[in-house]
């Protein structure tokens, strides 16, 4: 847009952005510039919360929000956009109180609806820049390849535990995701933040990235993220960065390219599109707490913890063997296959991994405590806390 | 000797080490001396048919072996390996 067609400031907005007209890089014009501007924020999450937060205190002129979900007292320990006082309700409305309560100024588009196939040409085309702050792959590889397809900005950012990455996919100048990784993990492979948990501080730090990189998008100034990866490891407190290049075989934006419209990215991932725990291995395949407590009291059967050591200290089931999901493969010796045996975790999903495993050894006795440990804290022992 | 710097998400299957060091003279043997070393680690890194997984990069210095010799790339005394996996937390 040019100097004369961007939107003026008030006086009230001059107050509010000085210490940013202070700077050259940035000056009244570089304000106006991000008041003419839109961001696309899918997820309102750990990277969605700093991000959204940053952008609307920079003084974007207008935010969308993306996300189906709801908040949940768990959510707080790093997803700072939200409080105790809005858990329950969705996390985009969340979301848009508190950034209006930061910068009324900003126009926040709410869509309390998943990114999907179905929708995310339609929401994404109306934005300047997306970014990504989704938590699954489904979701990763649908908004890379909007953003191929519209011509767009993905600024990414993703986190595991105490590790981040963040880049800036722009097909039209540089590599995009699928450049990066032509294929999404195995889902078995891959734990999620619900499973392998994520440092509260982590998206803090990563999300502040991103939003400092999709500042420096829409200003035009310093050097983008474009064609290089940074990766950052809290506990070691140290960031490196690699060089992306094109890949000539992408499928999405490689001269060769195959895929010309979105596709079903949970088929294309093997995974369902969110960071839910199903807690379920399918029909035929669970036992409920209920079932299995009735069923302990009748007779024996081997109860199998799947869980990390230090998740025992949280909550326990007695006499119970723990083998955590990671060491099951080479540990198989210990267990035997002609007795019954329940196979739990936190929540039922890396249970559901571990009875694949062992179906696939030659284990027929085998069932999945379905919600895991914490689905019979809620149903069986509720003395036991949930986690 | 070669390191291999190894990623959050593949720590539980090195017993938590973070950097692996390997007598190796190229990537390929480096990552097979590796498995070699933490056997679990395998199916992470390898297809059942024996090659890389696609998700996986290796990077030697700044550069993604794609860009380089692929597996053949040498590595030198002092190289450092980076594993950089798909991560999709937010």
């Amino acid at each position: 847009m040019s100097k004369s067609m961007l939107p003026g400031l008030t006086r009230d907005e001059i107050l509010r952005y000085s210490r940013h007209l202070l700077i050259p890089e940035v000056g009244l014009e570089g304000q106006r510039r991000l008041k003419a501007s839109s961001v696309l924020v899918i997820g309102t999450g750990g990277l969605g919360s700093p991000v959204a937060l940053y952008l609307a205190a920079a003084g974007i002129g207008r935010m969308g929000l993306v996300d189906y979900d709801i908040v949940d007292a768990s959510n707080l320990q790093r997803q700072v956009i939200h409080g105790t006082g809005t858990v329950g309700k969705p996390k985009v409305e969340s979301a848009r109180a508190r950034l209006l309560d930061l910068n009324p100024t900003v126009q926040v588009d709410v869509y309390n609806e998943a990114f999907v196939s179905q929708n995310a040409m339609q929401i994404a085309e109306g934005y300047d820049i997306i970014l990504d702050g989704t938590d699954n792959f489904p979701a990763r590889y649908l908004t890379n390849d909007v953003a191929v397809f519209l011509g767009k900005p993905n600024v990414y950012a993703s986190i595991y535990r105490f590790e981040g990455q963040v880049s800036v996919f722009d097909a039209r100048r540089g590599p995009c995701y699928r450049c990066l990784f032509p294929e999404p993990p195995p889902p078995e492979l891959v734990p999620s933040c619900a499973e392998g948990g994520v440092f509260g501080v982590l998206p803090g730090t990563i999300g502040t990235i991103q939003a400092t990189e999709a500042l420096k998008v829409l200003l035009g100034v310093g050097e983008p993220l474009i064609g290089r990866l940074l990766l950052y490891d809290a506990l070691d407190m140290s960031v490196e960065f690699v060089k992306l290049k094109k890949n000539p075989k992408c499928r999405v934006c490689g001269p060769d390219a195959d895929i010309k419209e979105l596709i079903d990215y949970e088929k294309f991932c093997g995974v369902p599109g969110h960071d839910h725990d199903m807690g379920s291995a399918g029909k035929g395949y669970d036992i409920t707490a209920r079932s299995l407590a009735e069923r302990v009291r009748h007779n024996g059967l081997v109860l199998l913890d799947v869980r990390e050591p230090h998740e025992l200290e949280i909550s326990n089931l007695p006499n119970a063997v723990n083998i955590p999901l990671g060491t099951l493969a080479a540990r198989l010796a210990e267990l035997d296959s002609a007795r019954d045996m329940v196979v739990f975790c936190r929540s039922g999903t890396r249970s559901a991994r571990a009875l694949e495993l062992l179906a696939s050894a030659g284990f027929s006795r085998v069932k999945n405590l379905k919600g895991g440990i914490n689905a019979w804290a809620r149903e069986v022992d509720t003395s036991l806390p949930i986690y | 000797m070669p390191i291999l710097r190894i990623p959050t998400p593949l720590r539980s299957y090195t017993g938590g080490q973070v950097e692996v060091q390997v007598n190796a003279r190229s990537v390929g043997e480096a990552v097979e001396k590796l498995v070699e070393m933490f056997p679990t680690l395998k199916p992470h890194l390898y297809n059942d048919d024996g090659r890389l997984r696609p998700f996986v990069n290796l990077f030697v210095g700044e550069h993604n072996i794609r860009d380089l010799d692929g597996l053949a790339t040498p590595v030198a005394e002092d190289t450092r390996v980076l594993v950089v996996p798909s991560i999709a937390g937010g």
